[in-house]
C-alpha cells in the first residue's frame, strides 16, 4: 500500500502553470480563475483497458459542466502522443504535456513518482480562486472513477466547515 | 482479446468515495482506511431488470456495456454464479454504455430495453452478449426479435426514436455516483466488488459473512 501522501492538500493555493495542449498552444491554470477546475494527473497515455479513467471523464463531462468546471488532464507524455490518445479516446478536454522539464508541474503538486518517472494518479478540485478544495491520490493501477470529483464539486457550493 | 481488466489485478486497495466530512482531510488517510463504495441506487423491482427471485437474500448488480469485451468475458461467469447459488440469488443488470469508445453500445442497450418493453429483456441481454461481434449489424438483433415473436415494428420504432435512452443514461449516472469506474462493475449485496470478475471470486464475495 502506498504511503506516499505528499500531494497538495486542501486549503493550499494551486501553483500556476502553463503547459502545451497542442504543439503551438499553451493552457495556463490562471486562465480558468473564476470557475472550478479539476486537475487529473495520470501516469501515461494508452493504458491497456478499454474503459480507462479519462474515457470515463469524457463521458461524465456534461455533469462536470453543470458546475461550470473545467477539466485538465496532465501527464509527462509528449504532445504528439497526447494528440493521438485524445483523438482515439474522444477526449473532450485539454490533455496537457508535462514534458519539459519533465514532471516539473506534477512535482509542484506532489504528484510525481521519481523512481518511475511518471505522474501519480492524483486528482485535485480547485475552487474559483484556484484554492485546492479536494485532493485524492490513487494507489497504482486503481481507477478512482468520477464520484469523488462530483462530490467535491457539490461541496464547493456549500459553506465551508 | 484481453479477457481480464485492471480491476482483477488490483483487488483490495481501492479508494472509498469520500463524503463531505472527509473532503478537507489529508488525502493520505484515505489510502489507509479503505472502504469499497456502496451502491447508492437501491434495487427497485418496479424498474430494474431482475433475474431470479426478487426477494432473494443475495443480490448481484452488474453495470455493463454490451460492446465491452470484459463484460463479454464476465457474462458466462455470471451464469456460473447463478447456477451455483440458485434461488438464493437475484441478479440485476444496469446499463453503463461507454459510448465514446464503443460506438454500438448505446444501440445495443436500447435494443435490450426495447426487448424488455415486450417482456424479453433477459433473452435479448443474453443474445447480445453471445453475439458481441455482430453488434454493428442491427439486422441480427432484429431477426432475433422476430424469432422471439416480438412486435418488430414497435421494437424498431422504439429503438430509432431512442425511447429508452433517458433510462439508460439514468442507469449510467446512478452508476457513476455509486463509484462505477469501468465495465463491468459488480456490486455484491450493495457493496462494490473489487475482486476479479470471475465466478469463484463473486460467489465468495456474495456468501461472505458480514
Amino acid at each position: 500500500m502506498r504511503k506516499d501522501s505528499s500531494i497538495l492538500n486542501p486549503g493550499r493555493k494551486a501553483p500556476n502553470f502553463s503547459l502545451n495542449s497542442t504543439p503551438d498552444q499553451k493552457v495556463s491554470l490562471k486562465d480558468f480563475r473564476g470557475q472550478p477546475v479539476i486537475l487529473a494527473f495520470y501516469p501515461a497515455d494508452w493504458s491497456p483497458v478499454c474503459t480507462d479513467q479519462l474515457s470515463l471523464y469524457a463521458m461524465v463531462m456534461p455533469e462536470f459542466k453543470k458546475f461550470n468546471a473545467e477539466l485538465l488532464a496532465i501527464s509527462v507524455d509528449n504532445i504528439w502522443s497526447h494528440l493521438a490518445f485524445a483523438k482515439d479516446r474522444k477526449l473532450n478536454f485539454p490533455v496537457l504535456s508535462d514534458f519539459e522539464p519533465k514532471g516539473n508541474i506534477s512535482r509542484k503538486f506532489g504528484a510525481y513518482k521519481e523512481k518511475i518517472g511518471e505522474s501519480a494518479r492524483a486528482l485535485f478540485v480547485l475552487d474559483d480562486k484556484g484554492i485546492v478544495r479536494w485532493s485524492h491520490l490513487s494507489p497504482d493501477g486503481v481507477n478512482p472513477g468520477a464520484e469523488g470529483i462530483l462530490s467535491a464539486l457539490e461541496q464547493l457550493n456549500k459553506p465551508q466547515a | 482479446m484481453g479477457v481480464y481488466r485492471t480491476m482483477a489485478t488490483t483487488t483490495t486497495i481501492r479508494h472509498s468515495r469520500r463524503t463531505s466530512k472527509t473532503l478537507l482531510e489529508p488525502t493520505g488517510k484515505e489510502v489507509e482506511s479503505y472502504e469499497p463504495p456502496k451502491l447508492l441506487v437501491p434495487v427497485d423491482p418496479s424498474r430494474d431488470h431482475i433475474q431470479g427471485d426478487s426477494k432473494a437474500i443475495l443480490t448481484l448488480v452488474e453495470y455493463g456495456d454490451y460492446q465491452c469485451p470484459f463484460c463479454g468475458a464476465a457474462y458466462p461467469e455470471v451464469k456460473k454464479v447463478q447456477k451455483e447459488l440458485g434461488s438464493k440469488l437475484r441478479f440485476v443488470f444496469r446499463n453503463f454504455p461507454l459510448t465514446n469508445v464503443h460506438e454500438f453500445a448505446m444501440d445495443a442497450a436500447e435494443t435490450a430495453e426495447a426487448g424488455a418493453a415486450q417482456g424479453k429483456f433477459w433473452e435479448m441481454h443474453d443474445f447480445l452478449y453471445e453475439h458481441q461481434r455482430t453488434l454493428g449489424d442491427h439486422s441480427v438483433a432484429l431477426a432475433y426479435a422476430k424469432k422471439l415473436g416480438l412486435d418488430t415494428q414497435k421494437f424498431e420504432r422504439e429503438i430509432s426514436q431512442h425511447v429508452y435512452q433517458k433510462r439508460i443514461k439514468d442507469d449510467f449516472m446512478g452508476g457513476v455516483r455509486s463509484g462505477v469506474n469501468g465495465t463491468p462493475t459488480f456490486y455484491v449485496n450493495g457493496v462494490r466488488h473489487d475482486g476479479p470478475a470471475e465466478a469463484d471470486a463473486i460467489v465468495k464475495s456474495l456468501t461472505a459473512k458480514p
